[in-house]
């Protein structure tokens, strides 16, 4: 095993560990793009390079917009309702 | 129960089935040593039996076509379950609300990156036979352009360009036609999801036979389905920013 | 060292149920059943992976080549993009739970106690 692999693995541990340990939404939601990129290095590191652009292109638009809309309609919904 | 209860139960369990994990995957070939035939027997055949180049495209939508529809049948469902979460919210009750980004530059930088995202969509799909490509990642990147849009200009615009009026048939269309063609072959007399095309020459765009025509049918059904999902989450997202919701949380 | 990437499938899927079990907010623990998927397709890629293999493309290299296992990775590629569109309707439930209890904290919603 190539020593690119090693350190490929162990950015993907530290990833998901902060992925989950994080607790404010929004950062949680950067940090899975973040995330997302380091299994994209990890995919090309194992010889997957279409496996690697479905996860590149989800990670980088997919998972961000749909995350940002969901927390953003939860602020929407806090700031409107009646005190 | 509480908290600390409930995690320290979680933890006491995770030890078990981590400790059963482990031990089952210290049992598999070793990392590097890929044991069973049939990954060696496909990448033989992808060249000369289908002329594909890339051989994980020929998989998807030849040799396991049958999965990938399966897949596709999935996403629309999703899809179709998000337009009708959010079915309350009305597009017409959106048509005024502008949410719009006051700097040219940006806009400007925006309709130009959407266009180039286009045409890159359009070449990730087209050449899905022969790079890294096919029909899921174009069809993401589809969708995404539209999007640029919206981040970059208004959503006025987006709103223009993107209506579930085009999205919703563009993701009908897309997995109805990947039926559709795998139908086709009846015609044929070949089993379903045959090839009844000429397969073309290696290497060019052309090639595959009937495996690229169920490529761009799925693009657009993974198109059209990140549009409506993309669609409704804006949409609801502009209705409670701007109080045309109807529900409010007492 | 060679079952390290089964290791790390193993560790990622264990962590993201970490986040499962211990979340507060319902749109957390959508997050973290992505990070259990992804656990998943690690251990697919692990498992078809062959030493000095490279990736199974053949436009500019001979098929004799050794290639890694395609079959895998077409079912990895397809997963990861409609694992995104479960998670949208994961995260669409949760806005309508909001709506409804004005919580996101799964503990505090009643019909989910237990």
């Amino acid at each position: 095993m190539i020593p690119l692999q090693s350190v490929a693995i162990l950015f993907v541990a530290l990833g998901a560990l902060c992925v989950v340990l994080a607790r404010d939404l929004v950062r949680q939601a950067l940090l899975l793009s973040i995330y997302g990129f380091s299994l994209v290095v990890l995919f090309v590191v194992f010889q997957a390079p279409d496996v690697a652009l479905s996860a590149l292109v989800v990670s980088g638009i997919a998972y961000p917009v749909v995350l940002v809309g969901a927390i953003a309609r939860v602020a929407a919904i806090r700031k409107r309702r009646p005190r | 129960m509480t908290r600390s209860m409930r995690i320290g139960l979680f933890l006491a369990g995770a030890a078990g089935v981590g400790f059963l994990l482990v031990w089952g995957v210290l049992d598999l070939p070793t990392f590097g040593h890929y044991a069973g035939p049939y990954g060696d027997i496909v990448s033989k055949l992808t060249e000369p039996q289908r002329h594909i180049a890339n051989a994980v495209t020929a998989i998807v939508f030849d040799y396991r076509g049958f999965d990938t529809m399966g897949e596709e049948l999935i996403l629309f469902s999703a899809a179709s379950a998000v337009a009708m979460l959010f079915r309350e919210t009305r597009e017409a009750d959106t048509k005024d609300i502008v949410d719009a980004v006051r700097a040219d530059a940006v806009n400007g930088l925006g309709v130009l990156a959407a266009i180039v995202t286009l045409l890159l969509a359009f070449d990730v799909v087209a050449h899905g036979f022969v790079t890294p490509g096919g029909g899921f990642q174009g069809g993401v990147v589809f969708a995404a352009a539209f999007v640029f849009v919206y981040f970059t200009c208004e959503y006025h615009a987006y709103l223009r360009l993107a209506t579930t009026k085009f999205a919703e048939p563009l993701e009908s269309f897309g997995a109805g036609s990947f039926v559709g063609l795998g139908m086709i072959a009846f015609a044929f007399g070949l089993a379903f999801m045959g090839n009844f095309i000429d397969y073309g020459v290696t290497g060019r765009i052309r090639s595959g036979g009937s495996a690229a025509l169920v490529n761009w049918s799925s693009a657009l059904a993974v198109a059209g389905g990140f549009m409506v999902i993309f669609s409704e989450y804006l949409k609801d997202n502009m209705a409670a920013r701007y109080g045309r919701t109807k529900k409010v949380v007492q | 060292m060679s079952v390290l990437p089964y290791l790390l499938a193993v560790f990622v899927f264990l962590v993201g149920l970490y986040g499962i079990v211990s979340s507060r907010n319902l749109i957390h623990i959508a997050v973290c059943v992505s990070v259990c998927q992804s656990g998943t397709y690690i251990l697919l890629l692990a498992i078809g992976y062959k030493t000095h293999g490279t990736a199974p493309i053949f436009g500019d290299i001979p098929s004799s080549r050794k290639v890694v296992d395609p079959v895998v990775q077409s079912l990895t590629l397809t997963d990861i993009v409609v694992a995104v569109a479960v998670s949208a309707l994961i995260l669409a439930f949760a806005l309508k739970a909001y709506e409804h209890e004005g919580t996101l904290d799964p503990h505090e919603i009643v019909e989910m106690k237990g």
